[in-house]
This record gives structure tokens, sequence and C-alpha cells, in this order.
């Protein structure tokens, strides 16, 4: 799929706006001149995407099942319930569940039907994850689609391809990593990545953490 | 429906595209297309299943040519002509003709956050026992509605175990077509990627997938 990569956030005259810009317009003017949509609730939802909900509520999650047994053990029995400890519940994160990763098995999640994604947890999805080169192949060749993540697991571990068929949104929970003992929930978040919660990545070590700083 | 949508296992699309720090919207129309989506998806005019039929049923180039703020867009217009919100007409001016249609609501700014919160859930009370328990062996259809359906391609066909029981959910085959919820029980099914993508393919590959009790047959 192309991308429309191009910022127009800045005024346009209606001329410059290209097809879709066009097509995205009219169709929200006319939304609007009909009474369906209030134009205050669409500047909200989009506000809402952008400042409250994304990867770092999934990192809270995560950290804390690295940090507290008790609380692992209720996010691998009922991750919902889990997760709305935090108060991270609702649209897309209706029905979750959470996938742990061992030295056994590492879990990773596509749809290769449309785009379901735990939003309440993740926020919304990177274009790659809605795209047909990720959804083709993530279920027929998953240890090639981690190679160009720049994942490399271990020979004996197993993948395991979770596809989001249903309702249900799978969390996935990365191996805490090394060195991190009597590290703070804070700072184990903070080497929590979107893509470590997709099982496109792992998380990071300290020492990749030092590094991106 | 065997539709672009259905891309597992498809090949050709070459490598995956990241993006370094990407934003969640390229570009202001982006913004709009998603809000427009969820606000529309709020009037309760559609069902969630209705939608994605939309848009898998888009003409295939258009789906595959196209980014995916665009399918949203494109299907949009498609569930609004179909539920008689606005007419051709309306769409190809951008401007109200005749007056609107009514609707179930409207969202309000100050309901976002709630009505986020709370979501939609499909879970349903049981009406019937459960016909497969944890550990069943099983073999998925072989079929091809040229209906929405939540059962892959790749995966019709296919011997695997049940390995969760995840309760009584809304039905998508028929709740899309506008039959109703007829809510049925959902099992998380494991298959050995072998079982799936034959004997040469990465023995260290497993799939699980959600799928409902009409899709299966025991083994």
């Amino acid at each position: 799929m192309s991308s429309h990569d191009h910022d127009h956030s800045h005024d346009h005259n209606h001329s410059e706006l290209s097809p879709i810009e066009l097509r995205v317009r009219a169709l929200e003017t006319l939304l609007t001149e009909k009474g369906y949509v209030d134009p205050p609730a669409l500047d909200e939802l989009i506000e809402t995407y952008e400042t409250k909900i994304g990867p770092k509520n999934g990192a809270r999650v995560v950290a804390r099942a690295w940090s507290d047994p008790a609380y692992r053990d209720r996010l691998m029995s009922d991750a919902t319930a889990a997760i709305a400890e935090f108060g991270f519940t609702g649209r897309q994160g209706e029905h979750m569940v959470a996938v742990e990763n061992t030295p056994d098995t590492h879990n990773m999640v596509v749809c290769t039907l449309c785009s379901c994604y735990p939003w309440t947890v993740l926020g919304l999805p990177p274009v790659w994850y809605k795209s047909a080169p990720y959804r083709s192949r993530a279920v027929r060749d998953p240890s090639g689609v981690l190679t160009e993540f720049g994942v490399r697991l271990p020979e004996k571990t197993g993948i395991r391809v979770w596809d989001s068929t249903a309702e249900v949104r799978y969390l996935v929970i990365p191996m805490r990593p090394e060195g991190t003992e009597g590290w703070s929930e804070d700072q184990l978040a903070e080497l929590v990545t979107r893509d470590s919660m997709i099982g496109t990545g792992l998380a990071l070590s300290p020492q990749a953490l030092e590094a991106a700083r | 429906m065997n539709g672009a949508q259905d891309l597992g296992g498809q090949m050709g699309f070459g490598a995956i595209e990241l993006e370094e720090n990407e934003p969640n919207f390229h570009g202001k129309w982006e913004e709009r297309a998603f809000a427009i989506t969820l606000a529309m998806g709020a009037t309760g005019s559609w069902t969630l299943d209705t939608s994605r039929f939309a848009r898998e049923s888009l003409p295939p180039a258009i789906y595959l040519g196209t980014s995916y703020y665009e399918i949203w867009t494109r299907g949009l217009e498609k569930l609004c002509l179909q539920a008689g919100l606005f007419s051709e007409d309306e769409l190809a001016s951008g401007h109200k003709i005749q007056p609107p249609s009514p609707v179930k609501r409207v969202l309000q700014a100050k309901d976002v956050a709630a009505t986020l919160a709370k979501g939609g859930p499909v879970d349903r009370p049981e009406t019937a026992p459960a016909a497969f328990k944890v550990g069943d062996r099983i073999r998925t259809k072989v079929m091809h509605p040229e209906g929405h359906t939540r059962l892959p391609r790749y995966a019709r066909g296919c011997e695997g175990v049940i390995e969760a029981v995840h309760g009584v959910h809304v039905f998508p085959d028929t709740n899309a077509r506008g039959d109703g919820e007829q809510p049925t029980w959902l099992y998380g099914v494991a298959f050995k990627g072998t079982n799936v993508w034959g004997p040469d393919s990465d023995p260290k590959v497993s799939l699980s997938l959600d799928l409902w009790e009409p899709y299966l047959d025991r083994l």
C-alpha cells in the first residue's frame, strides 16, 4: 500500500489539496452539515489518541507484570480485568489476552484480515502493521519477518503467531531483560517498546536504553 | 469473502516498510478520516462487522493500492450510502441537499472519553453448551462464502486443537449481513505451522486463531 506521508497541516489553497484530501474534506463537510457528527467531538477523538492512549499504557502493564508476580498471575488469567486496574478499558480492548514470551516460545501478533490491534494498551497501529507485506507474511514466514525487524531468536525458540480473527486482542509480554534486578516499574517501563508488545521486537536491554538516550 | 483483505500467506508484497518515530497520522486528512469513521460508528447506523465488510468488498486494486485511512474513507462513504444517511448526489457535491435521516445518537465531545472507555463488548450470554472443550481436535471447514467471514483462506481445511474457550461472542458472518448477532461459542484454536503450510514449512512455527463454532468440525 502506498503511504501518504506529506504533511499538510498548514493551510493550503483548495486547489493544492490531493484527491484524497478533497475527498475526506467533502465527506466531513457533508456529515457535519447533516448533523451526524459534532466537530468538537472529532477534535476530541484525535486528541485522545494523540495524547492519552498509546504504547506507554501497555509498557506500564508489562512493567508491573515483571515486578509483581501476583499481578502477572492476574494478567495471565484475566487480562481484561488486570489491564482495567490501570483504567485502560474499552474500544479495541474489550476482550484482552496476554501472551508471555519464554525461552521456548516467542509470540507475535498480526491481523491478516484487517487491522485488529489492542488500542487500549498500544494506541493506534503503525502503517506497517496494517500493510500487505506484514499481514501476508507474518503467518507464513514469521522468522523472516522477525529478521527484517532485526530480531534473532535462539535456535530452540519456537514462534507462535496470533492472528486476531475475532474481537479478542493480544498483548505480548516480552521477557524481562537481564541486568534489571531492583529496577522500579517506571524504569522498567522505559525498556518496553511498542514492537516488543506486538512481538516484532524484544524489550530493550539496559545498554540499548542507555545508547538510545 | 475471498477478497483482497484476506492476505495471510499471499506472496510478492515485498519488504515491510518501517518508519522511525512514526506519527499516528500522516497529515491532517488522516486525522479527519479517522475521527469521522469513529464518530459515525457511534451513530449506531451499522455494526462493526458490517463496516469491515464494506472495506473488504472494495475492489481489490483499490484495497491494495490505497493507504489504510483511504480504505476507511471509501468504506465510510459506502456505509453511509447503504444506510441512507446521504445520497450519491450529496456525496458528489460534498454538501447537504436533503434533510438528514434520523440516527440513534450523535457523539458529543463531552462523551468521547466515556464512550471510548466503554467500547463495544461482543460477549453474550450462553444459550447452549459449548460443543468443544480444551484439548479437542478439530478440522476447520472448507468454505468460500461470498459474504463476510473471519475464517481466513489459509486456515480452511486445517487440523488444529482447541486451546481456549473464550465464551459466546457475536457471530460476524451473520451480523455483517444484517441477519443479527446469532451469538455462538468462540474458541482459541492452535495449529502446527506444518498443518497449515505443509511439511516443508518452518517446523518452529505454530499459529493461534480465534474461531467460532460453525467454522469447526470435530476430528
